[in-house]
């Protein structure tokens, strides 16, 4: 189970790293609210960033880093 | 002149407040070596938080980014996002999480104790302390200059600029030999707390005048809309991700933020400050880098040599807000300073002057304050060597403090894979460590161009592959070195393979 859970968070980690630069908004320059539109999405992301390792921390800390070989 | 006093009377207010911090924190420093680097592993989560950031961004916060911002748009607020805010995070607990627990359970209080105790080697130790203070040095060098060079424009070279760096180099030593790090860590915080404020204080002063964000975006849009739309100019893919591993890998070995992996009080600690750590990055980047680019669409001019930032709060400000803006990053260089010097000289006397002087680790109360004492000179003596190189700058270490991020990045793997794979042995360690040292050491400095051209010959090794730069490139190299050598050598017979393996539930 344990192998199944490092994995998952490996890929939330990964993922959580290449998407907190838009790369879909490359040479876009909307601006929404005073800001251009990719720094909103990354404020945002951060934000969910944050959330996620609160949730990690809470609920599978040690995983991956606390077994003993 | 008024503008200078009250600049001077600033710094001046916030040394003094420094040292009764020291002072109070002197009183309650134990006379042992892990209570002096490590303030006994008790730093809670606001502390620990904050003092890593406070020494981790020293002026670069208020000077380097938003110049960066100014001049090629504030893209690099997604480079700080993704290095600080999340791979650090993650190294942080993959990591720091990792090495507070091996750290704790057998009392280390720097790197290379930890590696050379693994791997049964005692010269593993000195090298990665050696590697760690070669490019540490430098880094606290430029630190004292920059410091050097902000009092001698304070004052309009009133004061000169030996008794300038000289005077916050006494400074340092006072306030790094008296409190240790728990008076550096508590300043830090104070500090970390004022520059937070400040920025954002700033950024409501300046959209107010130019009438909110949206004007002040729009005017960016006209002016320079390359600015707000996402990359171009410097920013290519590879630049933001080239930038963002190398500098967060880095970051992870510098000696002040690693020996702060040890540091931390307990595990829910370590949650915490790794749950708050993408807000904070936000908290502080965002404004101080957009203020920047803002200033771009304003026409702000900013003096030849000079910073974006004070620049800006000059037009949109009242002065004595300016002056404590670059007080404050003044006091964010200091504070990045005796952070380092404070773990430059547990590298020095644990891993150099034990080792070298053939003194063991066994400690009792007569030796820690024996150490204590040589911890102190060591704090001296680097500083002081320090200062000195400030003087004179030769333009290699120069060049050396400029690229040490990448410097101590290629320690990360080697590192980590000693944590992590039991494989590992004490060959692919060296072959991982001064392998990859070797390899990005030679596109820093110039042998191979210079040796070639003694022999008539026009060769030089490329400074860039397919766009990555040779600081990412070394990473890899560090990473097949140590996973091939471990693969086709025993482990030595003095290796503590086990050494490593911890339960959290010991930790609690």
């Amino acid at each position: 189970m344990s192998t199944v859970r490092t994995v998952g968070w490996t890929v939330v980690a990964l993922v959580l790293m290449a998407l907190a630069v838009p790369w879909f908004l490359w040479d876009t320059s909307a601006i929404a609210a005073g800001l251009p539109v990719w720094l909103w999405w990354h404020i945002g992301w951060m934000a969910l960033a944050s959330i996620v390792f609160a949730v990690f921390a809470r609920t599978d800390w040690g995983l991956g880093v606390e077994e003993v070989r | 002149m008024a503008d200078t006093a009250l600049q001077l009377g600033i710094v001046g207010a916030y040394m003094v407040v420094a040292l009764a911090v020291g002072a109070v924190a002197y009183r309650l420093t134990e006379r042992t070596a892990e209570d002096y680097y490590l303030a006994s592993r008790t730093l809670g989560t606001v502390v620990l938080l904050f003092t890593t950031f406070a020494t981790l961004l020293s002026a670069f916060t208020f000077f380097g980014g938003p110049n960066l911002a100014f001049s090629a748009g504030p893209e690099w607020i997604l480079v700080m996002g993704l290095m600080d805010g999340i791979i650090f995070a993650v190294l942080w607990y993959v990591l720091g999480y990792k090495q507070w627990l091996v750290g704790k359970r057998h009392g280390y209080v720097t790197l290379g104790e930890m590696l050379g105790d693994r791997f049964g080697s005692t010269a593993l130790r000195v090298v990665v302390a050696g590697v760690s203070l070669f490019w540490l040095f430098p880094y606290v060098m430029l630190q004292q200059k920059g410091a050097g060079q902000a009092i001698v424009g304070l004052t309009n070279g009133a004061v000169p600029f030996w008794v300038g760096a000289g005077g916050i180099t006494l400074f340092m030593i006072a306030y790094v030999a008296l409190s240790g790090m728990r008076g550096v860590a508590w300043t830090d915080t104070l500090q970390g707390l004022f520059m937070l404020s400040l920025i954002w204080v700033a950024v409501a002063w300046v959209l107010s005048a130019v009438g909110g964000a949206g004007e002040a975006t729009a005017l960016l849009a006209t002016e320079k809309p390359a600015f707000v739309g996402l990359g171009g100019g410097i920013y290519t893919p590879q630049y933001i991700i080239s930038t963002a591993v190398s500098i967060a890998f880095g970051v992870t070995m510098f000696p002040q933020i690693n020996q702060r992996f040890f540091a931390a009080g307990s595990k829910k600690v370590l949650k915490r400050t790794f749950a708050l750590w993408p807000v904070l990055v936000l908290l502080l980047f965002v404004p101080a880098f957009m203020l920047g680019a803002w200033a771009a669409g304003l026409g702000v001019t900013v003096p030849e040599g000079g910073n974006v930032i004070p620049a800006l709060l000059g037009e949109y400000t009242p002065t004595w807000f300016t002056a404590l803006v670059i007080a404050g990053a003044m006091a964010a260089m200091m504070s990045s300073s005796d952070s380092m010097l404070l773990s430059g000289s547990s590298y020095l006397t644990r891993d150099l002057y034990r080792p070298l002087t053939g003194r063991g680790d066994a400690s009792d109360e007569q030796t820690d304050r024996r150490e204590a004492l040589v911890a102190r000179l060591g704090v001296v003596a680097f500083a002081t060597l320090s200062f000195v190189a400030s003087l004179y700058t030769p333009g290699t270490l120069v060049q050396i403090g400029d690229t040490a991020f990448s410097g101590f990045a290629q320690l990360t793997v080697p590192v980590a894979l000693a944590l992590y794979w039991q494989r590992t042995t004490r060959s692919g360690m060296y072959a991982g460590v001064i392998g990859s040292q070797v390899f990005y050491g030679l596109h820093v400095f110039p042998v191979i161009a210079t040796v070639a051209g003694l022999l008539g010959l026009d060769v030089a090794l490329p400074t860039a592959y397919m766009g990555w730069t040779p600081g990412v490139v070394g990473i890899l190299v560090g990473l097949l070195l140590t996973v091939a050598v471990s693969l086709t050598t025993a482990p030595a017979a003095t290796e503590n393979r086990t050494a490593y393996a911890v339960s959290g539930i010991e930790s609690d």
